[in-house]
This record gives structure tokens, sequence and C-alpha cells, in this order.
């Protein structure tokens, strides 16, 4: 079944975390469907709703299983710490916000990457990890996106990135932004080494993210449901001062107005992205 | 003289002193002479007094001058046969964004980019308050490129308040207009000067902005989010912009501690907006001693341009590990 002619127009709707409205874990109502789930289907389902397809956030460490070779996953560049360059205080301060969401998710800031394979083709893997502040871009996000583009040139290999993320980190403020141009600077020098870029957007990808090294993948593939744009929906209502229609910004939407390559449902995501990763790998030598 | 209509708060009592003066000067009495002598002097005393401790709120509001001079306010000075070029070929010409060429004091040809903001209500509504669309980062990007081609340098005014956060801006890709313009910002093969002369609203700023060069004015203001989004975002309360300014760090002289910005441009006493021939002046030589440092580096090694820009932007950001 392809996406367009889904009859359930439920299925075609936001993705985002599952409310829990019964104890913790066993039971869990569906975004979409509102459909009453046993948790531990949804997870064998990965992450989806049994009943209409839906997809949820998945934890990145799933994310990595999900997609790349069994053990294959070198992670480098995990002891990059963040740090509060600005002494930036709002309701809190920036390095207990840090710490605190260190404690919860335990990584050190939002984005994992390394050196992996995926189907036996190696690549330089990236996933941001949404759990951590909304998959903010700061300085350690920044840095280790350039040292990913900048690897994948020296070893010669593909780059392969996951983006979630609300955009640039506000807390790191002018320094957030400019990480867009030192990301997209790498990723600039990549292109000339006439190395492929594949661009996977979720649920949501929005602000300097979107605005940058995620919507230039030589391919880009979204999936389903997913939130992608440059200003969020609710800047946008607040600026037009009128609702916006359904499904506006959503992977759908996108393909349909050629800002995307395709939509990939999240169980045939590992196949695909392999399909394509040969392909754009395979030029004459 | 600055009308106290479009004086900000800070600017009154300054600019009700002036009118005092000028009013006494109309009446023309002789004995006058060393009254208004003492009263300009202390204007001038107060005025002094005010700017030099102004809040990062109060550069903000600076920033957003209603009678602040704009992009075209000094390439009207700077470059006396400007050629304006329009329209990205595909869709629409965006009046946001500013492009054209020029030569700069009459000296070398170079591209000419800005945001472009408007004077009152029907100029602003064409121009769109200086937000872009798609279609403006697009021309800019055209540009951009047959610059390249023609080893044109580029020199580029920031002046906005973000990107258009429109449903047609996001219908026609926004996010992957600005992202198109870093990427080719960041390897286009000529010499690129950029200077911030009022509001560096984020992405929509940054998408005109890599540079081999970062100018900015001494009350202009550069930031990741609007003073006001941040606030309504982190405090959940739009009342903290104020807060928010000071926080983000966003005034010039953080930006030039944080070696995001390569010099601070100082504006005449008041405000770019009291003196706009004495500000264009100081960016005229400015820009004009840049261009010339790069250009001699551009014509010994584009190679070597490029790698110092890689390098300037490689170097942004604080982390530890």
């Amino acid at each position: 079944m392809v996406w367009w002619d889904r009859k359930n127009k439920a299925t075609e709707r936001p993705a985002s975390a599952p409310k829990r409205s019964v104890p913790e874990g066993l039971f869990q109502k569906c975004t979409a469907c509102q459909a009453v789930l046993d948790t531990s289907r949804v997870v064998e389902a990965l992450r989806c709703c049994p009943a209409c397809g839906a997809h949820f956030a998945m934890p990145t460490e799933e994310r990595i299983q999900l997609v790349l070779d069994p053990g294959s996953f070198q992670e480098e560049d995990a002891a990059l710490e963040p740090v509060d360059a600005l002494g930036f205080r709002d309701t809190r301060g920036y390095g207990e916000r840090l710490r605190l969401a260190q404690e919860a998710v335990g990584v050190s800031d939002a984005f994992r990457s390394g050196l992996g394979t995926i189907a036996g083709q190696p690549a330089m893997v990236g996933f941001f990890v949404f759990e951590f502040m909304g998959g903010s871009m700061g300085s350690v996000v920044g840095e280790k996106v350039t040292r990913l583009f900048e690897r994948a040139e020296e070893r010669r290999l593909p780059a392969v990135i996951f983006s979630a993320s609300g955009g640039a980190r506000m807390q790191e403020g002018i320094l957030s932004l400019m990480q867009m141009a030192k990301t997209t600077a790498a990723l600039a020098r990549l292109r000339r080494a006439g190395l492929p870029y594949v661009s996977v957007l979720l649920h949501p990808t929005t602000g300097g993210v979107a605005a940058s090294f995620a919507m230039l993948g030589d391919v880009i593939l979204a999936e389903p449901g997913a939130l992608i744009g440059f200003a969020g929906p609710r800047v946008i209502e607040q600026t037009i001062r009128q609702k916006l229609p359904e499904g506006f910004q959503r992977s759908e939407f996108l393909l349909e107005h050629g800002m995307i390559d395709a939509i990939v449902p999240r169980a045939e995501l590992r196949q695909r992205l392999a399909q394509v990763l040969g392909l754009l790998c395979g030029g004459v030598p | 003289m600055l009308s106290p209509r479009h004086a900000l708060d800070f600017e009154r009592p300054i600019v009700e002193l002036e009118q005092k003066i000028a009013e006494l000067r109309a009446v023309g009495e002789a004995q006058l002479g060393q009254e208004l002598q003492q009263l300009e002097w202390k204007a001038k005393r107060l005025q002094q007094e005010v700017f030099a401790q102004l809040t990062p709120w109060q550069k903000v509001q600076l920033s957003r001058h209603p009678l602040r001079p704009f992009s075209l306010d000094y390439i009207n000075r700077l470059v006396p046969d400007f050629f304006e070029l329009h329209g990205d070929r595909a869709f629409r010409d965006d009046p946001a964004v500013l492009g054209g060429l020029g030569r700069w004091q009459g000296g070398q040809a170079v591209l000419l980019l800005g945001h472009q903001k408007g004077r009152g209500t029907q100029e602003n509504l064409r121009r769109n308050f200086g937000m872009p669309r798609p279609e403006g980062y697009r021309k800019g990007r055209r540009l951009l490129e047959m610059a390249a081609r023609l080893r044109l340098p580029v020199v580029s005014f920031i002046d906005t308040p973000g990107a258009y956060p429109g449903l047609d801006a996001e219908e026609r890709g926004q996010a992957e207009a600005i992202a198109k313009n870093l990427e080719v910002m960041a390897g286009l093969p000529v010499p690129i000067v950029a200077v911030v002369i009022g509001e560096g609203g984020s992405g929509g700023a940054l998408a005109l902005g890599v540079a081999d060069r970062i100018l900015m004015l001494e009350y202009a203001v550069y930031s990741v989010i609007s003073p006001e989004g941040c606030a309504a975002i982190l405090w959940k309360d739009p009342d903290k912009a104020e807060t928010a300014a000071q926080q983000m760090r966003m005034t010039a002289d953080d930006l030039l501690a944080l070696g995001v910005v390569d010099e601070v441009l100082r504006e005449p006493p008041g405000g770019a907006h009291r003196d706009p021939d004495a500000m264009a002046q100081t960016i005229g030589a400015a820009v004009r001693r840049h261009l010339d440092e790069l250009s001699g580096l551009f014509r010994t090694s584009v190679e070597s341009l490029l790698s110092m820009r890689y390098a300037k932007y490689r170097a942004l950001g604080r982390f530890s590990g």
C-alpha cells in the first residue's frame, strides 16, 4: 500500500509521542486513530500503531538497531560535552538544564554519530536525539555533524543523517546559529569531493536544522506524517492569523511540493536506505 | 534633527533639549548666545551619557529604529552607479531582498546584496518588512553564482527581522532556500564581506551572511531568534524580551567577543540615523579595506581564500572533551 491511497485519513496525521492516560507502560492511546494499544505490541511494531500505522517517536537507540547491521555501530565523539558559553539563564540555568537532560536521556548531547554499515555498505551515520532538549543544535551537535561530513570525505564514505530537531538551541545564542553555517560548509566540501549524502527526516524537523544540512540531501527521505518546515505551525498561524490546512508541512505535503524524494515507512527504512546508498555509490569507477 | 514622533523613550529627553535649542535659535536673540552654547553642550553630554550605558534591549530598539538607514540608504551613498537586478528566474521578484551591481565608492565592481526594509506603511508592505520569501533567497543565489563566474567580490548588507514565516513561504521551501544559500556562500570562489547594519534575524539573516569578513555596526544586533520569540518559548512570557535580549548576548560587542564578528563599526553620536552620511563613510572605508585585503588573497590563491573562510566557521562553537 502506498501512502496516497490509504483509506484511513487518520494515518496521515502526526505521530508524536502517544499520550499515556493509563499506568505507565502497559497501554497507550494512539494519537492518530485513538485506538487503545498494548504498549508491548507497539514496540514490536517498531513504535507504529498496529491499528492505523501512525508512526510514533522512536528512541534513538532503537533507531540505531533498526537501521544499522547488528554490532556495526562504532560511535565517535561521544565524549564531547556541551558548555554554558553564554552563562545563559531563563527560568533555569542552562547548565542545570543540560545536567537534567543528560541524566534523563543518558547521552551528553542531542546527536550520536559514528561509522556503521547498512546491509554491508559502510557509511558515516548520525542520529539526532530528540529526547535531549528537543534535538536542538548547539555547539556539540554542530561539531559532531561537521566531523561526520569531514570524516565521510576523508574515508571516502557516504553520509547519512537522521534528523529530528526543533532547530538551533537558543541557550547557546549566536553560536547555535553559526552551527548552521559550519555544518553546511563541511557538507559543501563533501559534495565537491563527489560523495553522496542521504538525509532522513523524522518527526519533527524544523528551524535551523531544516534550514541547513537536513534539506540538502542528494536524496531526502522522510517518515510518514513527519512535520517538516522552517517555521513551526504556531508561528505561521500567528503570522497569517488563520488556521493552517490539514496536513500542512507534513511529509506528504512536502513530497507533493517537490521538497523531498520519497516517504518511507519505518518497516522499509533499512532496506530502502541500503538500496539508495548502493545506487548513489554505484557510479562508473 | 530627530522628530520627537520617531524618538525612542531614551532618546526623548535629548530630542526635547534639541528642540528647545532650535526654538531659541529661531528667536535669534543675541544675548542668548552663551545660554545656547551651554544648552548645546548639555544636550551633547546627555546623549553621551545615555549612549554610553545602553542596555542590550535599547540596542535592539535602535537596530529597529524607524529612521535607521537601510541597505539602499548606504548603497545610494557608496555605490554611485548601482544597477539593480531583479528576480529569481523561477517565480517572482522579492522586494525584501536587494541585489545588483556597482562600483564600491566608484572603484572595484562588486555584487551588492542585502535585505531591504521599507520606509512607511506602503513600502513596508511591498518589502514585507524586510522578511524574505524563498524567491528572495533564490534571487540572491542566482546573483552569487553569477558573481563567482565573473570574479566579482560580494558585499552583503544584513538587516531583517527574519525569513518570512508564512504559508506560501513554507510551500515554496523556505528551509531549502536558506540552506542552499549557506552551501553556495560557503564555497563561493570570490571574496565576500557582510555588514550587519540593523537586525540580524536568525537563519533569514545568515542566508545572505556567510562571508570572509563580518562587520557589524555598533548598535546592530544578531541572534539565533528574536528576543520576543525567545521569551515566548523559554519564559512563556513575551514581556521577558528585555531579559532574553540580555541573556542571548546579541550586541555587536558580544559577537566580537564570541569571535563571530571580525570588526565593530562605531556609529556617529546618537546612532547611525543621526548622521547617515558619516555612517556610510565609515562603512565605505572599512569594506574597502577588507575587500582590498581579500582581493589580494583571491588573486594569489582562491583555494587559500576558501580555506580561510572554512577555518573561520570551523572554529565557531564552544564545547569540552
